[in-house]
């Protein structure tokens, strides 16, 4: 029972930190990102779809990496380039996506009624490691996206922290002018952040058709785009609090599904509401922006 | 004036060109779509009818969004409005059968205003106060709404028999009547246009809209000419709140007559398309409203005739507020100044998505 949950919560929190780890990159950057929603379904549906129809997993995952980064880009050319407003321009993105996925998901699934299902990906149990007790089975017994998903957090850490593209990345979310003044090339920096955000949003789009369903439903992403948002904030734009908001969000997620089988008195809707009121609150209680990059959301323009 | 009138039409023109692409690729003929649309939404009586129905909660949350945006407040939480005032409404509604039908329904409609308030007041005490960014805060309480319909049909106003998860319907007292049966044209569309009216003078004839668009252009130089921010943010989240909340209310009352899950199918979000084709100008909403509803109802016989799914509306409304954005950037503003001339205009939405000063 226990392990069950455990082993629930770190699937379900998988998708969402491998997407909020990319919005912290593109957030470092200066750039607020509300189309991750967007992008992450339309990689669920490609990886899916492409994977269907090739019998190939890795064509799938690529396919679900493609399609985050196409969407991206289409935010990147208004958002970076031409400067327009990039809530507006996030939330015109997402619209699309599910209209888009909605409308090519009928037109090739719908009408047959077949099922759509491929053969979830294989789990990898890490050798002696996946035999402890409780720790084995919850840790060491899963797919490899799910590895690659906790590995990237340290990773992305030490790179922003740490490397001197971290730095640059970080001065064009601070101080663009200032930035640009020393010849870091905003214009080209949150395009690469965009581009690489995209990639892992996709690929958590990927995880949800490919290993955790096995198919895919109208708007399968269910709002986990926004949940990688409030991960951001509520991890403090930090690798490690970002892990353990998704790990906390994840459980909240898993728990909800075991109260509605269990059909206790606690409302479920109260765990699927979790992450959101979290969210409001850690705003409410830290006063917003402090640990926000000081210039993200604001449009840079040379002039 | 004329290009201001002309860039709404030519980005819907841009969007028509990009759907046939779509559609091409979809296999569907554009010119059979785009005629079954317009049977769909305008060909009869009934469709009509139906059409401004479905056009008039975009009447709301548009007003809605176009008042938040006029200040550069980004409201993207008309959806969670909307959803509190509909369960405030289905709240209060099945006990107002002991009142005179105006009283029913000036409580009903006034229940709808009061919780949408209170969930976008919520969001701009949040920025007034706390220096919470209103992008993140609404699209949460968003979330947070859905999830508290789910709840009350599920929990403490789900109707007696306790087989449906729905809420017991409303008193008939507090029922917006149909006036024209079998069709369901009712108040609350006439109530949309008086309130279009209304923002369109609080907006453009008053000193507090005069300083809403002044926070919309520049928030540190409004600071300067002693607009008081804080209490003018709190004070447009609020009514804004209440205008979507209002649109819930209308809609509990006149159409689904109690709660259910799912009640609004995105009406906040696809708000944000009437808002900005209409250049976030109050009397525009109702043309960009009756625009998208039209394209919402066409799509039923869109999906009998054509076969393409009712979710290409959503295309259609993402591709209009990209295009419409787009058109809004100094690049484009060169072209058309070589075309029309120059025309002074300004850009539609307020450019900087300003954060608080840190």
């Amino acid at each position: 029972m226990l392990e069950a949950f455990l082993i629930s919560s770190i699937t379900m929190a998988t998708p969402i930190l491998l997407a909020a780890l990319g919005e912290l990159l593109v957030e470092e950057s200066g750039v607020i990102n509300i189309g991750i929603e967007g992008a992450m379904l339309a990689g669920a549906f490609a990886a899916l779809a492409i994977a269907y129809f090739s019998g190939s997993t890795a064509l799938g995952l690529g396919g679900g990496v493609a399609a985050g980064v196409a969407i991206n880009a289409i935010f990147a050319v208004l958002v970076v380039n031409l400067a327009v407003n990039q809530v507006v321009t996030g939330t015109a993105v997402s619209i699309l996506a599910l209209g888009l996925t909605g409308v090519f998901y009928r037109k090739l699934f719908g009408v047959t009624g077949k099922a759509f299902m491929v053969a979830p990906i294989a789990k990898i149990p890490l050798g002696p490691l996946a035999r402890i007790p409780l720790l084995g089975p919850v840790l060491f017994n899963h797919n490899a996206l799910v590895y690659f998903t906790f590995i990237l957090a340290p990773a992305l850490w030490y790179v922003i922290a740490h490397t001197r593209y971290g730095l640059r990345l970080r001065a064009c979310g601070e101080r663009p002018e200032a930035a640009d003044a020393l010849g870091l090339g905003v214009i080209a920096i949150r395009w690469q952040a965009l581009v690489v955000s995209g990639a892992m949003t996709g690929l958590a789009g990927a995880f949800l058709t490919l290993a955790y369903a096995g198919t895919f439903v109208e708007n399968i992403s269910a709002g986990r785009g926004f949940v990688a948002l409030s991960v951001v904030i509520v991890g403090r734009w930090n690798s490690w609090g970002l892990v353990a908001a998704s790990v906390l969000f994840g459980a909240a997620m898993a728990l909800q599904f075991g109260l509605q089988a269990l059909g206790t008195i606690v409302p479920y809707q109260l765990f699927l509401a979790l992450p959101y009121a979290l969210t409001l609150v850690v705003l409410a209680g830290f006063g917003g922006q402090a640990a926000a990059p000081s210039a993200l959301g604001e449009p840079y323009r040379r002039d | 004036m004329l290009s201001s009138i002309a860039k709404p039409f030519a980005a819907l023109a841009l969007a028509a060109a990009l759907i046939s692409i779509v559609l091409a690729a979809l296999g569907a003929s554009p010119l059979g779509v785009f005629a079954a649309l317009g049977e769909g939404a305008f060909g009869s009586w009934y469709a009509c009818v139906d059409t401004v129905v479905k056009s008039t909660p975009l009447v709301f949350t548009g007003l809605a969004v176009a008042l938040a945006f006029s200040g550069a407040l980004w409201n993207i939480g008309a959806d969670g409005q909307l959803t509190i005032g509909a369960i405030a409404a289905g709240a209060i509604g099945p006990h107002l059968g002991n009142f005179p039908h105006p009283i029913a329904i000036a409580g009903i409609l006034a229940a709808g205003c009061l919780g949408g308030a209170v969930w976008g007041g919520l969001a701009g005490w949040l920025r007034a106060r706390r220096d919470v960014n209103e992008v993140i805060s609404t699209i949460m309480l968003n979330f947070v709404a859905v999830q508290a319909l789910s709840w009350v049909v599920h929990g403490p106003l789900m109707e007696p028999s306790r087989a449906y998860p729905t809420s017991s319907p409303i008193a008939r007292a507090a029922q917006l009547e149909f006036y024209f049966a079998p069709s369901r044209i009712n108040l609350g569309m006439l109530l949309a246009v008086v309130l279009a009216a209304v923002c369109y003078l609080l907006l453009f004839r008053t000193g507090a809209g005069f300083e809403l668009r002044a926070m919309g252009r520049n928030r540190r130089a409004a600071t300067f000419f002693g607009v008081r921010i804080p209490a003018l943010t709190f004070w447009v989240m609020t009514l804004s709140g209440a205008l979507a909340g209002l649109g819930g209310a209308v809609q509990v009352s006149a159409i689904s007559h109690r709660l259910y899950e799912k009640l609004s199918p995105g009406w906040g979000f696809e708000a944000i398309a009437v808002a900005l084709v209409a250049r976030l100008n109050p009397l525009g909403i109702i043309p960009a409203a009756i625009l998208f509803g039209a394209l919402d109802n066409g799509s039923q016989a869109m999906q009998r005739t054509q076969g393409v799914s009712p979710e290409l509306v959503q295309v259609i409304q993402g591709l209009v507020i990209l295009i419409i954005l787009a058109f809004d950037t100094p690049a484009w503003s060169a072209v058309r100044e070589q075309i029309f001339g120059a025309t002074g205009e300004a850009a539609a939405v307020p450019p900087v998505a300003e954060m608080p000063d840190a």
